[in-house]
């Protein structure tokens, strides 16, 4: 059985029961899902838990309650792959990833829709739709297919082809907004008024998608033998996987599943897309919208729905954040994919460009171990490479060619 | 200046349902305390004690969020749409 309670208030308390409702009636504040934890201690145990399925749903006890079974492709379990090349490229000592490219569609966001749409079809609904930078709506529409219902994903128009193609080919309605992503989210928000009836993943089902995000906390902590790590490194657009990371760990350790202090979380962003490295930078603490103008377009979100709670986490946890060039950003990607054959899309090249950028000026400490979350396929950004990941050379099929050639670029045989 | 303002499905209660709302304001503090003024409870819902946009609030007008503009003081002309929508929603 879950322990999950109804929803709660983050600014006021104010509770709800579990249903699609993401304001607070009193002060507009975002619902979360609350849980009786004191219930749970002693119940959920390492060995509950490593009972379950190899997925996300090993953690049902600690996700929102989802009826019979959940909505699931499979999702979860990726690998923590330990990264020693890249590690001594940055001069770390410990270096993890969280390599969650490996979901069913690419993303860490089917762990957030498979909670999501399971709550979904519990509370009734028979229709799913998003507000998305592409990777949501792709998961949205492979779950929706998969459980027969409806979709309409709602994306920014000049997304990358990959994303629009992933998106689209699950059969459901994609509509392409001629807007930023912060443009598409205010449609939606205006759009679940109109339509109460279409669970919006991260709109009107937004308190339970987000909890999802808890399980890359949870399955690293397990995978690395029910052990903290002293710092993660985690990408931000509106900020919900970040606190809900923070949220993942607190909840193992208030569950004694885990021992240690809570590890220092560290965010990463597009300096074309900032809003919350520079008000963490300028010592704010509100968020000022920014107009993103990044390559990556799954972080560019200027106007973060969670920044205030990043900031409050950062400042407390004795993080901080990275802001990161474009041209960064591709070295990331680079980087990660030829020290360790991982191939991210652009956020993932945001996490690695602000790892190494927050080494360099000192705030992560390079002695302790690291996690850094890769929350998305490469095979998703391609476009970000053109130019600049292509063939060594175009020869002619004979073997003179390929030797002339491989002698002048790789200098075999000159020894 | 006539103005419209559109509100989102939690505010909607406080003017017996309807979605929007037709009043007389020349800027949008002026738009939300007229509306208050004949539907009571608005404001306090979408203004904090300080009077101060409450923080997961977005206004916008004519498609633009307010905090781009001149925020509460920003000056609208006849016919414009305002519209109240949560903060806290996407990603």
């Amino acid at each position: 059985m879950g322990y999950s309670l109804g929803l709660i208030c983050r600014e006021c308390a104010t509770t709800y029961p579990a249903e699609a409702r993401y304001v607070c009636e009193r002060c507009f504040g975002p619902l979360e899902v609350a849980y009786d934890l004191d219930a749970a201690r002693g119940r959920v145990t390492r060995e509950s838990i490593e009972g379950g399925p190899r997925s996300m749903w090993r953690y049902r006890d600690l996700l929102p309650e989802v009826g019979d079974t959940p909505v699931d492709l499979g999702t979860g379990w990726t690998p923590l792959r330990r990264a020693d090349r890249l590690a001594e490229r940055l001069g770390v000592r410990e270096l993890w990833l969280k390599d969650d490219t490996l979901n069913p569609t690419g993303s860490f966001k089917d762990r957030v829709v498979s909670v999501a749409l399971s709550v979904a079809r519990r509370l009734g609904f028979t229709t799913a739709a998003c507000a998305s930078t592409g990777n949501l709506a792709t998961s949205v529409a492979a779950h929706a297919a998969a459980m027969g219902w409806p979709s309409v994903t709602i994306i920014p128009s000049d997304l990358e082809t990959s994303k629009i193609v992933m998106a689209a080919v699950f059969g459901g309605v994609v509509l392409g907004v001629e807007g930023n992503y912060d443009d598409v989210n205010r449609l939606c928000v205006e759009l679940v008024s109109e339509h109460p009836d279409w669970a919006f993943a991260n709109v009107n089902l937004r308190p339970f998608y987000a909890e999802g995000s808890k399980t890359l906390a949870f399955e690293i902590a397990e995978q690395l033998g029910w052990r903290l790590p002293d710092q993660v490194v985690v990408p931000i657009a509106s900020g919900s996987q970040f606190t809900k990371v923070a949220k993942g760990f607190a909840q193992l350790r208030a569950l004694d599943l885990v021992e240690g202090a809570p590890p220092r979380l560290f965010g990463a962003q597009a300096a074309g897309c900032s809003p919350v490295a520079t008000a963490f930078a300028e010592g704010a603490t509100a968020i000022r919208p920014q107009k993103p103008r990044t390559l990556a377009r799954s972080l560019a979100i200027g106007n973060p729905a969670d920044g205030p709670y990043v900031l409050d986490e950062l400042r407390a946890g004795g993080g901080d954040c990275g802001s990161v060039t474009d041209e960064e950003i591709l070295e990331g990607i680079e980087l990660l994919a030829s020290s360790e054959g991982v191939f991210a899309e652009t956020a993932g090249g945001t996490t690695i460009a602000s790892l190494r950028q927050m080494v360099r000026r000192g705030t992560v400490d390079p002695e302790g171990s690291i996690v850094a979350i890769i929350s998305g396929h490469g095979l998703k950004t391609v476009e970000a490479l053109a130019g600049r990941s292509g063939v060594t050379a175009t020869i002619p099929p004979t073997l003179v060619a390929a030797e002339d050639t491989l002698t002048a670029r790789l200098l075999v045989g000159a020894s | 200046m006539s103005v419209v303002v559109r509100l989102p499905a939690q505010l909607r209660a406080l003017v017996g349902g309807a979605g929007e709302v037709e009043v007389e304001a020349r800027t949008v503090r002026e738009a939300i305390l007229t509306v208050d003024a004949a539907h009571p409870g608005l404001a306090e819902r979408v203004l904090d004690d300080g009077g101060a946009l409450r923080r997961f609030v977005n206004v916008f007008v004519a498609d633009e969020d307010v905090r781009f503009l001149d925020g509460l003081d920003t000056v609208l002309s006849d016919g414009e749409t305002i519209s109240l929508v949560p903060a806290v929603a996407g990603g």
